[in-house]
């Protein structure tokens, strides 16, 4: 789709997560790759464990079939890919460029979701503590106030994508922003909390009441996660 | 078919949760004194169980009652701004204003003209003869309607993300050409020389209920409820006839 940015930031990282070791820095993430093959990460929870927020229906379509698609998809266009390069031919690499981005950012972005939510009982919803937390009042005011600012962004999403808590690899601040489509949090900034706007991410259970769903997912995030994430 | 109370009650929810950053800038709105036209949401040309069992009662009523009733409220908030802005030569908020203004325009435009070129399967305007001249030059384009079938599918299923898939017409110099265009988001066909001729919604909202992660099946399925009649209209006519549904709902 002639829309669809293309970084190069984003492709090499992409690329670099077909190595086993440097994908996830914060090892929270079971080995997701064997032998250079992504492969779909277990979740650390039952799919019904995150009711009433998100029922288990959508967790499990959205691990086994969505995620699963963006994994399948990464492992056959870097197969292209590879290829291509072999071949040396540029113009079909530039032509996989945006899909290695689009399902490498799946399989990436819904790893990182997936280790970012926890059941009640497991400390979903457990207010962070410690540098997180003081870095989200330092910039935020309160967690509250983190979390309304947050869930405006996700509102005005327009279309599909993700709202993302990120570190600045350069100033080392937190900040909110927002990513198209599966576009990955990658380059300048360091992915801390991230959340799935995607319309299948709660279509089940919310329908057009997308406001619910944000505000009812924090009572399943995990801070722990993130507070691993950050530097 | 959809009077000023539904328009009050979907312009509260929407202020009191998604709009809220918009919102708070704004004075409370006062229709009487809007120098901008009020859009209204165009009533459906069918029963919302008319396209069963190929789009379900369920989605077409929260598709058309609620998210294109959001683009509506959202696109008549927007230009009420617009036009305040205008009015206190406010350059920055007429500058910002225009990705919004966009957004919610375009899927005002998508869906208005989405919901006129979808059929019952069992009308004869869901049967391609009832657009011969339209056919004659997709034969002529793509070989035949397989193929041309085959072309639209891998475009829509090759959207990365929210989107929409067009037939446009495009008048290039005295000549007429078919092509098929995708646009992300809510983004419209308004270029100048093309006339959408139909379009497939390919947000996840038009099929999930139904089809879930099966967007493949959603594609085979709405072949059964294309508009032929009002494609054959749209491609015999100029942008203007395509877009009057917009004037009507003002
Ligand atoms: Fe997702
Ligand atoms: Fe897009
Ligand atoms: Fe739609």
């Amino acid at each position: 789709m002639s829309s669809t940015l293309f970084r190069a930031t984003a492709v090499r990282s992409a690329l670099r997560a077909s190595a086993p070791t440097a994908a996830y820095r914060a090892g929270l993430a079971s080995p997701t790759f064997v032998r250079g093959k992504a492969t779909l990460p277990d979740l650390a929870y039952d799919y019904g464990a995150l009711e009433p927020a998100i029922s288990g229906k959508i967790m499990e379509l959205h691990h086994k079939n969505h995620h699963q698609t963006y994994v399948t998809s990464f492992n056959n266009f870097s197969e292209q890919i590879a290829e291509a390069k072999q071949k040396e031919d540029i113009q079909a690499q530039i032509a996989l460029q945006p899909l290695i981005n689009f399902h490498g950012g799946g399989h990436i972005n819904h790893t990182l979701f997936w280790e970012n939510l926890a059941p009640t009982s497991q400390g979903g919803g457990e207010p962070p503590k410690g540098q997180l937390s003081k870095a989200i009042n330092d910039s935020y005011g309160s967690l509250d106030a983190l979390k309304e600012k947050f869930n405006t962004a996700l509102a005005g999403i327009q279309g599909s994508g993700w709202a993302w808590l990120v570190q600045d690899t350069q100033t080392g601040n937190i900040s909110i922003k927002t990513y198209a489509n599966q576009d990955p949090v990658v380059g300048q900034f360091r992915p801390i909390l991230g959340i799935d706007a995607w319309e299948h991410a709660y279509y089940l259970d919310y329908q057009n009441r997308k406001a619910e769903y944000f505000k009812a997912i924090w009572n399943v995030v995990n801070w722990k996660a993130a507070e691993k994430r950050l530097k | 078919m959809r009077g000023a109370s539904r328009l009050s009650i979907a312009l509260f929810s929407l202020l009191s949760n998604s709009f809220e950053v918009f919102a708070s800038e704004q004075q409370p709105f006062e229709f009487g004194e809007m120098s901008a036209p009020i859009y209204t949401l165009p009533p459906l040309p069918y029963a919302y169980d008319a396209l069963e069992p190929h789009i379900s009662a369920q989605i077409m009523e929260l598709h058309h009652s609620k998210h294109h009733q959001t683009y509506v409220t959202s696109l008549n908030a927007a230009l009420k701004s617009q036009s305040e802005a205008v009015h206190t030569s406010d350059i920055t908020s007429q500058v910002s204003l225009q990705q919004l203004i966009k957004f919610h325009a375009g899927g005002h435009i998508n869906h208005s003209l989405f919901w006129q070129n979808l059929a019952p399967a069992s009308s004869t305007d869901a049967e391609s003869s009832a657009a011969p001249k339209l056919v004659k030059q997709i034969k002529s384009t793509w070989g035949n309607e397989e193929k041309f079938r085959e072309a639209f599918k891998a475009a829509l299923l090759g959207l990365q993300g929210s989107g929409w898939g067009w037939l446009v017409k495009v008048e290039v110099g005295q000549e007429q050409r078919l092509t098929i265009v995708t646009t992300k988001d809510q983004d419209p066909i308004v270029g100048k020389g093309e006339v959408p001729i139909f379009g497939i919604d390919m947000w996840e909202h038009a099929y999930y209920l139904q089809y879930l992660n099966g967007k493949a099946a959603y594609v085979e399925n709405i072949w059964n409820v294309i508009n032929w009649k009002t494609a054959e209209e749209r491609f015999l006519g100029t942008r203007a006839d395509a877009f009057k549904i917009l004037k009507a709902s003002i």
